[in-house]
Parts: C-alpha cells; sequence; structure tokens
C-alpha cells in the first residue's frame, strides 16, 4: 500500500530535475496546447458580431442543455482523477469503474454535442405572427417580422446554421469540433487503457500512463470551461 | 532514497494521512467536483438575470477562473507537483490569453 | 510485458545499411539525415533563386512567365526557411546537444527518429508540387485572400499547407523532445548557468517552437477548412477580415525569424571563445539576452503589417517594441567582441564564418532597425530594401553560423578534418558574393524596386545593380559548391582528426572523434562552465558518476533498440496529406483514411513496443 502511495506523483526519477521524462513532456504539450486553442478562440472572439446574415448565438444556444452538458464533463474529470487515486490505492476493480466511467461521460459529451450541432443545422426560424411581441425577438428574427402582415399566422422558415452559413458558424464549428476531436482521442485513450486493465497490463507501478491520460483529460475538460464562458455565456454580447 | 514519511504510518484517518503526505483523497477530489457544480449552477443561473448586462461578463469571467483553477490545481495536481509543470502551462496560458487580449484590441479599438 | 494476443514483430536487432538508417534512433545519424537532407533541398532552393536572379539580371527579359515567377519566389522562400535553415539547425541540435549535455541520446529516440521522416514526407510534399500541377504562388506568408479558393483553384496551395502542417509535426516533436532532453537529461553537475551556449540557444528555441507553431497550425487548417469546405474565415463577402490571416501568420512568424537566428547565435557563441582561447565574455548576460529576445519576440509581429492600415497607436506600439529588441541583440555582439579582446585569435575557417556572422548580421540588424520606424518603413516595405535585410540576417546570419558549424563539429562527426585551404577559399568566396548579391539590393530597394516582380524595364534606373546582383548570386553558386567539394573530400579522405582539433571547451571534444555509438564510455560530473577547459587547463577532472557505468567497455553500456514505427507513422502522415489534397476523388479519400489508419496503428505499436528488447545479448 505504502509502496503504492510511494509511486505516486512527486516520486524520485534518475533525471537531472527528479521529474519524469513523459510527465515534463506532458506538460509541455499542454502548455503548447494553450496556444492552439487560444488561437481558435481568438478567432472566434475577434469574429463575434460580425456575421452578415444569421442566425446568431442567440437564435440557436440553449444554455440549459449546454450546461448539462458541461456538467457532465466536469463530472467525468472528477472520475477521472478518482480511478487515477484508486489505481495508486491498488483497487483496481474500483480504477476499472471510474476510468469507464469517464470514457462514458466523455462519449455522453461527444453525444449531447452531435446533437446540438445537428439541431444548429436545421435551425428552423419561428414567428408567432397571432401573438407578435417585436421586443421578444432576437434581431435575426426581427429581420422576418414585416413577414407577419395579412393575416398570417405564423411564420417558419429554415434557417440551419452550417459552418458554411456565416462567421459565426464556421467559427464555432471549427473552435467546438477540434474541441470535440481532442475530447474523442481522449475518449480512445482512456478506452484502450481500460481494455489494457482488462488483460492484467495495467498495475499500481504503471501508474504513469494513467496519470498522462489523466492530465490531457482534465486539460480538455478546462478548455471546455474556457469555451463555455466565452462563446456560449457571452453569446448574447455582440461585438463585445 | 525513500524519504516516504508515510511508510512507517499505521494508517490514521485518510484525510489526514494525505493532507500530511501532500496528496488529496477522494473526499477532497469530491468536494471540488461540489464546488465545481455549483460554481456552473450559479454561472447559468446569472445568465439569466437581465439586469445585469454586460455587468455579467467580469463575473462569469472570475467564475470561470476559479473553476479553472480548482481543475489545475486539484485535479491536475498542480498545487502539489513540481513549480516546472506550474512554469509550462501558465506560460503557455498566459502567452495566449496576452495575444487573445492583444488581437481582441487590434481588431476592436484599433484599425 | 503485457502479452498481446497480435503478433507482433520484434525490433530489429543490429541492423545494418538502408534498413539500419530507416529504424535508426541514434541522435547522432539522425543529425546526419537532417543535415544532409537540409543541404539538398538548400541546393534546390538555391536553383529557384538563381532562375530568379537569371529573370532579373536584365531589364524586359521572359526567361519565365510571371505565373512561374511567382511559384519561384514562393518556394524559393519556404524551402530555405523550412527545408534548409531549420532543418540543418536541428542538425546541430541532434548531435551535438547530448554530447554537451553529457548524454547518451535524447530523452526519447524514437520521437526523434519519428521528426526526421516526418520532415522529410512534409519536404517531398512540398518540392513535388512542382510536378503535380504547380507549386504554390502566393509567397511563403500566403496571404488571404489571394491564397482562397476563388482566387487559387489549383492545388499549389493545398500542398504548401498541407506541407506546412506536416512539417510543423515534425517541428513540434523535435522542440518537445529537446526541451526534455536540455532540462532533464544533463550530466551531474550541470546546471543550466553551466550549460553550453549553444545548448542554451537550443532550449530557448525549442520554447518559441512549441508556443509558435499551434498558432500557425491554427491558421492553416481556417485556410484550408475555407478552401476544402467552403467555410468563411477569410471570405470579405461574409465579413471576414483577410487581417486575420495576417496576424496569426506573423504573430508565428516573428518567433519563426528568432528560431532561426538563436541557434546560429549560439553557434557563434561557441566558436569565438574556442579560437580566442578566451571564456565567453559575460556568459549569463548573453544567455539573458537569449531569453529576453525570445520573450520579445512576441510582441513586436504587427512591424510585418505597418502599412495595412492598424492605425498610429498600433504602428507606435509595435514601432517602440522592434526597436527594443535591438538591444538585446546588440549585447550579445559586444559580449562577443568582449571574448576577443584580449584573446590569442585564430583564424581557422570556423572562427572566419563566425566573424563573418558577426559583421554581415551586424548590416542586417541595422537595416532591420531602420524598418522598425514604421513611418521609414512605409516606403521599404515590399521593397527589395527587405529582400536585403532579409538575405543580410538570414544568410549572412543564419547561413554563415551554419557553415561555420560544419567546419567546426565536422571532426567529431566524421573523424576527418576539413581541408583548411580550400575552407578559406570557401569563406572569401561565399563573403564577398554575398555582398555582392545582396548589398546592391539596399540601393535599388530605396530606389522603389518592388519585391516579387518577375520583370522590370530601364526606365527605372535598377538595371545596372540588378545585373551585378545576379552576378553575384551565381559567384554564391560557386562559393556552396566549393563547400559541397569540400565535405564531399574530406569525408572522404580529409586528413584524420584527433579528439579534440580545436582545444575545445565543452565535453563533445572530450570523447574520440568520430563519435562514438554510446558517446560517453563514463558520464562526466560537471563543475563548472566549459568543463573540458578546466580539465585540460585547471586540471579539474570530468570525473565519472561514481558507480557509473565502469570500465571504457562498450558492450556494458546499454543504449536504446531501434525501431521501424516512427518511419512507419511517418509514412501514414504522408500518404494522409496527399489523401486529404485530393480527397474529393476516390484514390484521395482512401489515401487518406489509409495514411490515417498507419499513423494510428503505427503510434498504437510504437507505445507497447517494449524499451528495450529483453531478448538481446549483451
Amino acid at each position: 500500500m505504502a509502496q503504492a502511495a510511494a509511486t505516486q506523483h512527486g516520486e524520485h526519477e534518475e533525471t537531472t530535475t527528479g521529474l519524469n521524462h513523459r510527465k515534463l513532456l506532458m506538460w509541455a504539450f499542454l502548455g503548447s496546447d494553450c496556444m492552439f486553442f487560444g488561437s481558435l478562440i481568438a478567432t472566434y472572439v475577434v469574429y463575434q458580431g460580425k456575421s452578415k446574415v444569421g442566425p446568431f448565438p442567440e437564435d440557436v444556444f440553449s444554455i440549459p442543455v449546454t450546461s448539462v452538458s458541461t456538467f457532465v464533463l466536469l463530472m467525468s474529470s472528477m472520475s477521472m482523477v478518482l480511478a487515477y487515486a484508486a489505481l495508486t490505492r491498488g483497487k483496481m476493480k474500483a480504477f476499472r469503474i471510474w476510468i469507464l466511467s469517464t470514457a462514458i461521460m466523455g462519449m455522453t459529451f461527444i453525444g449531447f454535442q452531435v446533437f446540438e450541432f445537428r439541431d444548429f443545422a436545421n435551425y428552423e426560424v419561428h414567428i408567432d405572427c397571432a401573438h407578435l411581441d417585436v421586443e421578444k425577438l432576437t434581431e435575426f428574427e426581427k429581420t422576418f417580422a414585416d413577414q407577419c402582415a395579412d393575416g398570417v399566422e405564423e411564420f417558419e422558415e429554415q434557417h440551419g446554421l452550417t459552418p458554411r452559413t456565416n462567421l459565426f458558424g464556421t467559427t464555432f464549428f471549427t473552435l467546438t469540433g477540434f474541441h470535440g476531436a481532442h475530447v474523442t482521442l481522449g475518449v480512445i485513450w482512456l478506452l484502450s487503457i481500460a481494455f489494457h486493465s482488462f488483460r492484467g497490463g495495467v498495475r499500481p507501478e504503471t501508474n504513469l500512463d494513467v496519470d498522462l491520460a489523466a492530465l490531457y483529460w482534465h486539460f480538455v475538460d478546462v478548455v471546455w470551461i474556457v469555451i463555455f464562458t466565452v462563446v456560449y455565456l457571452f453569446g448574447v454580447f455582440p461585438g463585445i | 532514497m525513500a524519504e516516504d514519511a508515510h511508510t512507517h504510518d499505521n494508517q490514521p484517518t485518510q484525510e489526514s494521512h494525505a493532507e500530511h503526505t501532500g496528496h488529496p483523497t477522494p473526499m477532497t477530489y469530491f468536494k471540488v467536483a461540489m464546488i465545481l457544480s455549483i460554481i456552473t449552477a450559479i454561472e447559468v443561473a446569472i445568465f439569466y438575470v437581465e439586469d445585469l448586462g454586460h455587468g455579467i461578463i467580469p463575473i462569469l469571467v472570475v467564475l470561470s477562473v476559479a473553476k479553472f483553477a480548482l481543475v489545475a490545481m486539484f485535479y491536475m495536481h498542480l498545487r502539489y507537483d513540481a513549480k516546472l509543470f506550474t512554469g509550462f502551462f501558465v506560460g503557455g496560458l498566459i502567452l495566449a490569453l496576452t495575444i487573445g487580449i492583444a488581437l481582441l484590441g487590434l481588431f476592436r479599438f484599433f484599425g | 510485458m503485457t502479452t498481446l494476443s497480435i503478433p507482433v514483430p520484434s525490433r530489429p536487432v543490429h541492423p545494418t545499411g538502408v534498413w539500419g538508417w530507416i529504424t535508426t534512433i541514434d541522435h547522432k545519424r539522425i543529425g546526419i539525415l537532417y543535415g544532409v537532407t537540409a543541404f539538398i533541398m538548400f541546393i534546390t532552393g538555391g536553383l529557384e533563386a538563381l532562375y530568379m536572379r537569371a529573370q532579373l539580371a536584365r531589364p524586359d527579359q521572359e526567361l519565365v512567365s510571371p505565373e512561374v515567377f511567382n511559384q519561384l519566389f514562393t518556394m524559393h522562400a519556404t524551402t530555405m526557411i523550412f527545408l534548409a535553415i531549420m532543418p540543418m539547425g536541428a542538425a546541430f541540435f541532434n548531435y551535438i546537444i547530448p554530447l554537451q549535455i553529457g548524454a547518451r541520446d535524447v530523452a526519447f529516440p524514437r520521437l526523434n527518429a519519428f521528426s526526421y521522416w516526418t520532415f522529410l514526407g512534409g519536404a517531398l510534399i512540398l518540392k513535388l508540387s512542382w510536378f503535380f500541377g504547380g507549386a504554390p504562388n502566393a509567397g511563403w506568408f500566403g496571404y488571404a485572400p489571394i491564397t482562397g479558393i476563388q482566387y487559387n483553384p489549383g492545388h499549389g496551395i493545398d500542398f504548401w499547407a498541407m506541407s506546412l502542417q506536416v512539417l510543423g509535426i515534425a517541428s513540434l516533436a523535435a522542440a518537445f523532445n529537446f526541451i526534455v532532453t536540455i532540462i532533464n537529461m544533463r550530466a551531474p553537475g550541470m546546471s543550466l548557468m553551466r550549460m553550453p551556449l549553444f545548448t542554451w540557444m537550443t532550449l530557448i528555441t525549442s520554447f518559441l517552437l512549441v508556443l509558435a507553431f499551434p498558432v500557425i497550425t491554427v491558421a492553416l487548417i481556417e485556410l484550408m477548412f475555407d478552401r476544402f469546405f467552403g467555410m468563411n474565415f477569410f471570405v470579405p463577402a461574409k465579413g471576414a477580415n483577410p487581417l486575420l490571416w495576417q496576424h496569426l501568420f506573423w504573430i508565428f512568424g516573428h518567433p519563426e525569424v528568432y528560431i532561426l537566428i538563436l541557434p546560429a547565435m549560439g553557434i557563434v557563441s561557441e566558436i569565438i571563445p574556442t579560437f580566442s582561447k578566451k571564456p565567453l565574455f559575460g556568459y549569463p548576460v548573453v544567455v539573458l539576452s537569449g531569453a529576453v529576445i525570445g520573450f520579445m519576440g512576441w510582441m513586436v509581429w504587427s512591424h510585418h503589417m505597418f502599412t495595412v492600415g492598424l492605425g498610429p497607436v498600433a504602428n507606435s506600439v509595435f514601432a517602440l517594441t522592434t526597436m527594443a529588441i535591438a538591444v538585446p541583440t546588440g549585447v550579445k555582439i559586444f559580449n562577443w567582441m568582449g571574448t576577443m579582446w584580449g584573446g590569442s585569435i585564430s583564424f581557422k575557417t570556423p572562427m572566419l564564418f563566425a566573424l563573418g556572422f558577426i559583421w554581415l548580421f551586424i548590416i542586417g540588424g541595422l537595416s532591420g532597425v531602420m524598418h522598425s520606424s514604421a513611418a521609414s518603413d512605409a516606403q521599404q516595405q515590399d521593397t527589395y530594401f527587405v529582400v536585403a535585410h532579409i538575405h543580410y540576417v538570414l544568410f549572412g546570419g543564419s547561413i554563415m553560423a551554419l557553415l561555420a558549424g560544419t567546419y567546426y563539429w565536422f571532426p567529431k562527426v566524421t573523424g576527418r578534418m576539413m581541408n583548411e585551404t580550400l575552407g578559406k577559399i570557401n569563406f572569401w568566396l561565399v563573403f564577398i558574393s554575398m555582398n555582392i548579391t545582396f548589398f546592391p539590393m539596399h540601393f535599388i530597394g530605396l530606389d522603389g524596386m518592388p519585391r516579387r516582380i518577375y520583370r522590370y524595364s530601364s526606365e527605372y534606373g535598377w538595371d545596372f545593380w540588378n545585373l551585378v546582383a545576379s552576378i553575384g548570386a551565381f559567384a554564391l553558386a560557386f562559393a556552396i559548391l566549393v563547400f559541397m567539394i569540400n565535405v564531399i573530400r574530406s569525408a572522404m579522405k580529409g586528413e584524420k582528426a584527433s579528439a579534440d582539433p580545436w582545444d575545445g571547451r565543452t565535453l563533445e571534444w572530450s570523447i574520440p572523434s568520430p563519435t562514438p555509438e554510446y558517446n560517453f564510455a563514463q558520464i562526466p560530473t560537471v563543475r563548472g562552465i566549459d568543463p573540458f577547459w578546466a580539465q585540460k587547463r585547471e586540471r579539474v577532472p570530468v570525473a565519472p558518476v561514481a558507480g557509473g557505468s565502469g570500465e571504457d567497455d562498450a558492450h556494458s553500456i546499454h543504449l536504446p533498440q531501434p525501431s521501424y514505427w516512427p518511419f512507419l507513422a511517418s509514412i501514414g502522415l504522408f500518404i494522409g496529406a496527399y489523401g486529404l489534397v485530393y480527397y474529393q476523388s476516390i484514390v484521395g479519400m482512401t489515401a487518406g483514411i489509409l495514411g490515417l489508419a498507419l499513423t494510428i496503428v503505427s503510434v498504437y505499436a510504437w507505445s507497447f513496443e517494449p524499451v528495450n528488447d529483453p531478448e538481446e545479448e549483451h
């Protein structure tokens, strides 16, 4: 037991700094990946409010739905860290449960993304002309308000949001798409570890491999924290 | 190099054991998860308070930074690990942030 | 290790010949591969330049069409920067760094091999574009929207973007490797402030690489998404701003030029002390100025955009930061001079090239400072004045230093000296013809000759200096030919070299020439800067680590085993990149998927490959 704890973070290695090569590599990689996501987020922010045609964020975003997927991803970080803790304590069954849970929550998150993207692509402008209240319409909807003349009951038109539609579509799908790709890679990594563990290949002494996957996973979560705030929550403010 | 202070312990409570060695316990991780959930709930709630207008921006930024820091310090273990790791990560982060803000400035306020 | 039911072939054991080179993970062999490949690419870039200089030698010529000329200047620059200077730097990082820090290899030998093969793939994707319907034609900086699908429907830009992405992966992998190696694999006693300068500059360069390349990766992704999938990143009709490309590109592009020059400065910082028989003057200051240059390099990028209309505030800020960055650069020059002052100077070929570097880099730096004023840059931007600046810092700077490094470290790599007489002739030919080629460009530039024009007429009065520059270019080509002859002749029958032909100061000179496979029989313990010099002059022995590998017996030293997975992973990327370019066809789509699959499988096999073959007999 103490042996297992001794192989946890901060174990002294035969390197100049006493730190493990691969762990150093992972942290350097994460610092570098900050610049990657930073550039994508910067592109999104620079173009925020500059689309010439809708739909715009306030039309398509569903904060309640995205809050759920955000919550799922946050909880997946908890299950990831519990998986690692279980491994270092030699609790292999708990380890497998927690790491599979993490992968499942990751897949759930991706599922939410897929459904969200599909909903956006199928977005329809819908104006209830019979009970028209122009103040409550979004900017995009307002451009269709005049379609409510001459006793029209309701107005509906397909205006799906795709990466080609406007700047919002382009930047949104690219940013969240690459984040989703990172999540997917993480899920594959975690499933590989889980599979390897069922074959007896994962032991408390090899916990570094899981530690590295965990760091990557938490990073992906942390990037989503930024995206959720900057893209979704700030989505209602054009031209920040 | 067996400097482990914990090898000769005979298991005091899980939590004080952990504080002694600097490793968080599962209970700590669970507590962090609860805090993260609560902050997210607050963020979403604030989002619906229309009276604040643009004022929600600094509030949401602070809350997001808090979540980011909690995950980085506890889940990614930066609080307990070598400072070099923090340096690598925060270095990339600050550079990305600074350049992002510079770009925002260049596009919104100049030219 | 775990028992997988899939039979995975075991790692090669003592492979020889071509298979030996393909599966090598030895940093020395990888360094040689980089060096030879980079030099060949340098020749191709040089030929592209000669073609342009032939066309521009006289007014109103039609040796090439304007379309081909656009491809020539694009390919020349992209080749020289990404396929010549950077990989030649990588050749030295690879060969020399482990030797300078007292290590037996880099932290991740297979990742190192992967970097090389991926670089080769990226290089081929770019160069073969000439034969696949046309090379890229929008300049090495590829400004939107001219790189967009509307104005550039052919595949040239696709090849350019894909090759840069592949090269980016190679550079990132290498940079991560060197960061971990330098930080984590130093000999006992070698603190950071006892490292050789070349090692220091490589470390700073590696940090720049891992932080800058992601930005151009994103820019290229955005460009490719526009071109392939009809997205709107740089489509003005949809509200996009082409300046976004310029900003993203130069946020990468400016740190990139420091990536090109810092290793060169590192080489010079090794050679000057050695050939002055004096320690580097102000070692901590030279290290610090390198770090400051790396840091400030992030704050100057819009000086490439002074004429796009950013406004007076932005222009002033970037002008000030650009002027400021001249300071740490100047500091290094004073330190080199201070090193030579009072030293016992030996004017061997490496020293001549290093001195040439200082002189020519100063000229390049001065024209750079002239650009730093947004006002005067308004006249200089996009003229041959900038071309002059670029070539003084990149040829007069980087290339001179790389030539110096070749003459300097050639004995260590090959066990033979390069011919000294031919070396001196080589130096003077290079130095003189370089100046003949590029100095006149200052004149025609200020006289208004724009960049990237394929032809000019006599009425502008640029005829004479263009002819001079072209003559110089051909003379420069001859000088490089002399270099090539010296390298080949010396490698085959040069005078045998001792371990320490220059009376060197750093650890690489303490081991035999050519370097044994295991580098150090015993890992040394270091007690100060210039540890080998200290051992020789001050009798501070570079003592072996207590309980180290013991006897000077190569067989008791355990080295990493070769592997073919890095090579296969690179092939997957190469095929995948082509597949992506042609993704609209069945062949392309298939190639893309197969390539990706090969890379994924290779990476998996690589991770599960045992680190050292347990069956290998000692």
